[in-house]
């Protein structure tokens, strides 16, 4: 099996990759110390097996999760058990792995992977802002367009080279920019707040000092952005 | 009575690989300071969700370090931070304090 670590703790990439030395027929082609770059490497190749960490910056696990099309068998690596739950609902997880991880329960979880039938590939969700049409966002995912709601999307927000779109069901990660977007969405619903956040103002929570809660996401608003956001809010 | 770190796990997985073992204490004692420097600096900044995130990362070497204890108080100040409560701020502080020794004589 070819697995790849994702992790961005340097001392966790290295007992994954020692414990997968000890296993049998387990061969690590690259390590990542974060899902972007995990996911620029997945879009040229395809691997069976990915050890993923839950609790990382920005991007956690599971947003890592929700970009791939077709993922290949992941098994998650994490100090928090509580997660667990969550993990349940991805039929490509096949074990949870509690950190410290020994040997035996290691190989328990490799056991679990290779009995457990594979996807066929890997398909990550990258590509580009396409077009518009009424009320649906298009995005260009491996040749394939797939349609957004719009009026489900609550946050976009700039990633590098890349921009994540939050909705109520799925996030979406999109090789574009924040301009592009904006541009494509409705000004009387969406606002940019900050230089890398555009929120839908209709699934504002509530407004504290410089920041904006949106679902579970505190969002910063800039200074120079702040006036435009209160004009657009039904302040009694 | 305080934990005393301990290298059990560390030997356990290198197996009697002692270049991986060097190279895993390496990489711990690199990335060790580091972190806790990004957590101070959360802390001092009051930026707590982050803080606790950082605290979630160091949690992985307590327990690499066999501090079983100091987990537990670990993971509770990591809750506590993530609602504003600092009450094992200390406690937590002398944790890593007690690490940072451990990994000097080594």
């Amino acid at each position: 099996m070819n697995c790849i670590i994702i992790d961005d703790e340097a001392t966790a990439r290295a007992v994954i990759e020692q414990l997968c030395s000890q296993v049998e027929d387990l061969n690590v082609l690259e390590m990542f110390p974060n899902a972007i770059q995990a996911i620029k490497y997945l879009n040229q190749n395809s691997v069976d097996l990915i050890f993923l960490d839950i609790h990382m910056p920005d991007f956690t696990g599971f947003d890592f999760i929700e970009t791939l099309k077709n993922p290949p068998k992941i098994i998650l690596t994490t100090s928090d058990a509580n997660f667990a739950i969550q993990a349940f609902e991805y039929d490509c997880i096949v074990d949870y792995l509690v950190k410290p991880i020994l040997l035996p329960r290691f190989e328990k979880a490799i056991q679990k992977a290779k009995s457990t039938k594979s996807n066929p590939t890997v398909d990550t969700s990258i590509d580009k802002v396409e077009t518009t049409s009424g009320n649906d966002l298009y995005v260009n995912i491996d040749r394939r367009l797939i349609k957004i709601d719009i009026p489900s999307i609550y946050l976009v927000e700039a990633k590098g080279d890349y921009i994540n779109v939050k909705t109520e069901d799925k996030n979406y990660t999109v090789h574009s920019t924040l301009k592009k977007i904006e541009d494509k969405l409705p000004d009387n619903l969406f606002l940019k707040v900050h230089r890398s956040y555009i929120i839908n103002i209709q699934k504002i929570i509530d407004i504290e000092d410089n920041s904006v809660l949106i679902k579970k996401d505190v969002i910063p608003v800039s200074r120079s952005n702040r006036p435009e956001l209160m004009k657009r809010l039904n302040l009694l | 009575m305080k934990e005393t770190p301990n290298l059990n796990y560390i030997q356990k997985l290198s197996g009697g690989d002692k270049s991986f073992h060097d190279k895993l204490l390496g990489i711990i004692k690199m990335e060790f300071p580091q972190e806790v420097e990004v957590y101070q600096m959360n802390l001092r900044l009051k930026k707590f969700e982050l803080a606790a995130d950082n605290v979630h990362k160091l949690k992985h070497k307590i327990s690499i370090l066999g501090l079983e204890e100091s987990y537990q108080i670990a993971e509770d100040y990591e809750n506590g931070l993530r609602e504003q409560e600092l009450v094992l701020e200390q406690e937590f502080g002398n944790i890593l304090l007690n690490i940072s020794e451990f990994l000097n004589t080594i």
